[in-house]
């Protein structure tokens, strides 16, 4: 009795501790739920990846061989259109890129991306990769919201088109997503933001959906990567901890048993 | 007619009779498992020294399957973590078990030496099974320390540094010890393997040592009990306690239930969160250790925490002595002070069950610090934090210090006889 009331008391004790710990980061990301079943989006996400990413940065500790394995795809056709110059399907994914020579191109040698889900987020990386917007004071005259003063191109404008943030009135939304009105004109209330993005009309090959889209998959490929035993975990994690529970029961009536005698 | 010491038990025939004509295993049999008796009593609280036995069993396998794929050099040893955790069979499962592992040692060691404080496991006589634990404690810190260099990431390089560092603010012979543990003028390969030899033989070795030590002491003077009650006073006519029961089977298939559910909670983390939500394995850990490059803000793990924060909690210099220094000072007397804990306590019972509020009360406060301390260590400091860190310091401090005091002034309540 005695001790459940010290544990109880320390728990409200720490109460205040814990209430104070939620202080969230100053930039809300967009939230993206990795999808490690879904193989058609994760191999259209490798596909992007070895497009527009590889080029520069590697994934030096994935296999090409594991993903085919992980991913579905056949051999031939990984050999076929995902590994580019003479690299074997048994290798890692490196980049043809001269590492001295990229640190002078970009000021920095691109990081190796194998572990950037594990690094940032799943979250940070999907926004990151879609919040690219102009600003002439940089080298590559584009600046991104996540990652302020970034040392990259947009590579992805091609698909994106020229994104553009820009000062203006935005309506006030509630928490539900729903217009706020004026109590007494009953007017939509506005705001000013200057966060607002626009694309320039006809300078991406996809709609916004689609690009989205596609950024979805390419995170989801290097949420894979990051972990790319996450679905065995899920699979065998059930069966372990179902023995567990199991065992505990059985154990616990084989205590009993024993225990019956003992006054 | 048998052979060798006549005095001990023996089995009647058989291979067994051969053996224990050579070397004592029924007699060790008997002391340790089927007569060793503990208390009927024994509860919730009792099970947590099992358990840490099974993690430094599974620290010690996982540990040598690890080491037959890691390579400790600072040019390799990153890139084989990720060879482990990719390429090699099941490594994934080792390497979280492992790694998991260490964490639960410390859940589990924190309850075990609660445990202690709350029944005053540490009092006559015990106070020899108090000091192994205890040495077993500093041993694991150490052990703790040299393993989380290895996977050679961004955190353990940084947190290496700030720890390393604590030594340097040792008057006078500081700079010159650091650079001795290191073995370089910055934390190097040099670095790496020497802290590799430490965690995978010397360390391992210490604690295995003092653990068969831990459980001889315990095992020659019997356990304690919710009570604090000495079973071995009320014998029957075998001299057997008559509130005893035996280790084998009894306690031991008790303790099953708890590993039953240990495991279960050890599966669910090791599968699903084998991050700890950060906690187990840092963010940062994820970059490859860059001597160039200091991460934005460096924790050390949530074990060293509450140390970690009595060390910043110190912001004035005092006595003609530095700030880090003292911060030093506080950090080694926080765990100093563990030891003499047999001493400080006067009271004349041991359980919390039958010492006086005051008792109570600052075990409370001293748990309640302890974790506030040890949360505040995992963030970067403020003002206002550093005040709480200090007052949590200072009521560590008090429930050693005036423990001679209050233990001796309250009103106990009378034990009885027999346990309850």
């Amino acid at each position: 009795m005695m001790m459940k009331k010290l544990f109880l008391l320390t728990l409200v004790m720490l109460l205040p501790v814990f209430a104070q710990a939620s202080a969230g980061p100053a930039i809300q990301l967009d939230s993206m739920q990795a999808d490690a079943t879904d193989k058609a989006s994760l191999q259209r996400g490798m596909q992007t990846y070895v497009n527009y990413c590889l080029g520069c940065h590697t994934a030096k500790y994935q296999r090409y061989i594991r993903a085919a394995e992980d991913l579905d795809i056949p051999e031939d056709l990984m050999t076929e259109h995902l590994i580019f110059g003479d690299q074997k399907i048994g290798e890692q994914m490196t980049s043809a890129m001269d590492p001295k020579l990229a640190a002078k191109w970009f000021g920095a040698t691109p990081p190796d991306l194998t572990n950037e889900v594990n690094l940032r987020g799943a979250d940070w990386v999907y926004t990151y990769l879609r919040t690219f917007y102009v600003d002439e004071s940089r080298p590559y005259g584009v600046n991104n919201v996540v990652y302020p003063a970034v040392g990259m191109p947009n590579v992805l404008a091609e698909l994106q088109g020229v994104q553009s943030k820009t000062c203006g009135d935005v309506a006030i939304v509630d928490l539900h997503g729903a217009a706020v009105m004026d109590a007494q004109t009953g007017a939509p209330m506005t705001e000013q933001s200057c966060e607002i993005f626009s694309i320039a009309e006809g300078t991406g090959s996809m709609t916004p959906a689609e690009f989205d889209a596609t950024i979805y998959d390419l995170t989801n490929f290097m949420a894979y990567m990051a972990k790319p035993y996450k679905s065995d975990s899920q699979r065998i994690g059930l069966w372990a901890v179902l023995f567990c529970i199991m065992m505990t029961i059985l154990f616990y009536f084989l205590k009993k048993e024993y225990w019956r005698d003992v006054h | 007619m048998g052979v060798g010491n006549p005095n001990r038990a023996k089995a009647k025939s058989g291979i067994v009779r051969w053996i224990d004509d050579r070397f004592p295993l029924t007699q060790m049999w008997q002391d340790h498992m089927s007569k060793y008796y503990a208390s009927r009593t024994l509860n919730f609280w009792y099970v947590f020294g099992v358990l840490a036995l099974l993690v430094l069993v599974n620290q010690i396998l996982t540990g040598i399957w690890l080491t037959m794929s890691y390579e400790p050099s600072a040019e390799g040893a990153f890139a084989s973590v990720e060879y482990i955790m990719r390429d090699v069979e099941m490594g994934w499962i080792i390497r979280y078990m492992h790694s998991s592992g260490a964490s639960a040692f410390f859940i589990v060691v924190y309850l075990h030496m609660f445990r202690g404080l709350m029944y005053g496991s540490y009092q006559k006589p015990r106070e020899l099974i108090w000091l192994f634990g205890m040495a077993i404690y500093l041993a694991l810190m150490a052990e703790g320390f040299f393993g989380y260099l290895l996977p050679w990431g961004q955190m353990s390089y940084w947190g290496a540094q700030v720890i390393l560092s604590l030594a340097g603010a040792i008057p006078v012979v500081g700079e010159d010890l650091v650079q001795w543990i290191r073995g370089d003028y910055l934390i190097s390969g040099i670095t790496l393997n020497r802290f590799f030899s430490l965690h995978v033989i010397a360390l391992p070795m210490v604690i295995i040592g003092l653990v068969v030590l831990h459980i001889l002491a315990l095992h020659d003077v019997g356990s304690n009990n919710p009570d604090g009650i000495e079973i071995d006073q009320n014998k029957d006519e075998n001299g057997v306690p008559v509130d005893g029961v035996a280790f084998w089977p009894y306690h031991v298939i008790k303790d099953l239930v708890a590993v039953g559910v240990f495991l279960t909670v050890f599966c669910l983390v090791i599968f699903f969160f084998p991050e700890g939500g950060g906690y187990f394995i840092e963010k940062p850990n994820y970059e490859p250790a860059n001597s160039l490059k200091t991460p934005e803000h460096i924790a050390p793990v949530w074990y060293f925490t509450p140390y970690y924060s009595m060390l910043r909690a110190i912001t004035f210099p005092l006595f003609g002595l530095d700030a880090k220094f003292l911060g030093v000072i506080t950090m080694g007397g926080a765990i100093a002070i563990l030891f003499v804990m047999p001493w400080l306590d006067r009271s004349p019972v041991k359980s919390m069950r039958y010492k006086g509020w005051m008792s109570r009360l600052w075990l409370g406060i001293f748990v309640v610090s302890f974790v506030i301390l040890g949360y505040l260590g995992t963030l970067a400091t403020t003002e206002g934090r550093t005040i709480v860190a200090q007052l949590c310091t200072a009521l560590y401090f008090l429930y050693f210090i005036l423990m001679p005091f209050y233990t001796r002034m309250e009103v106990t309540k009378p034990v009885p006889a027999r346990v309850v």
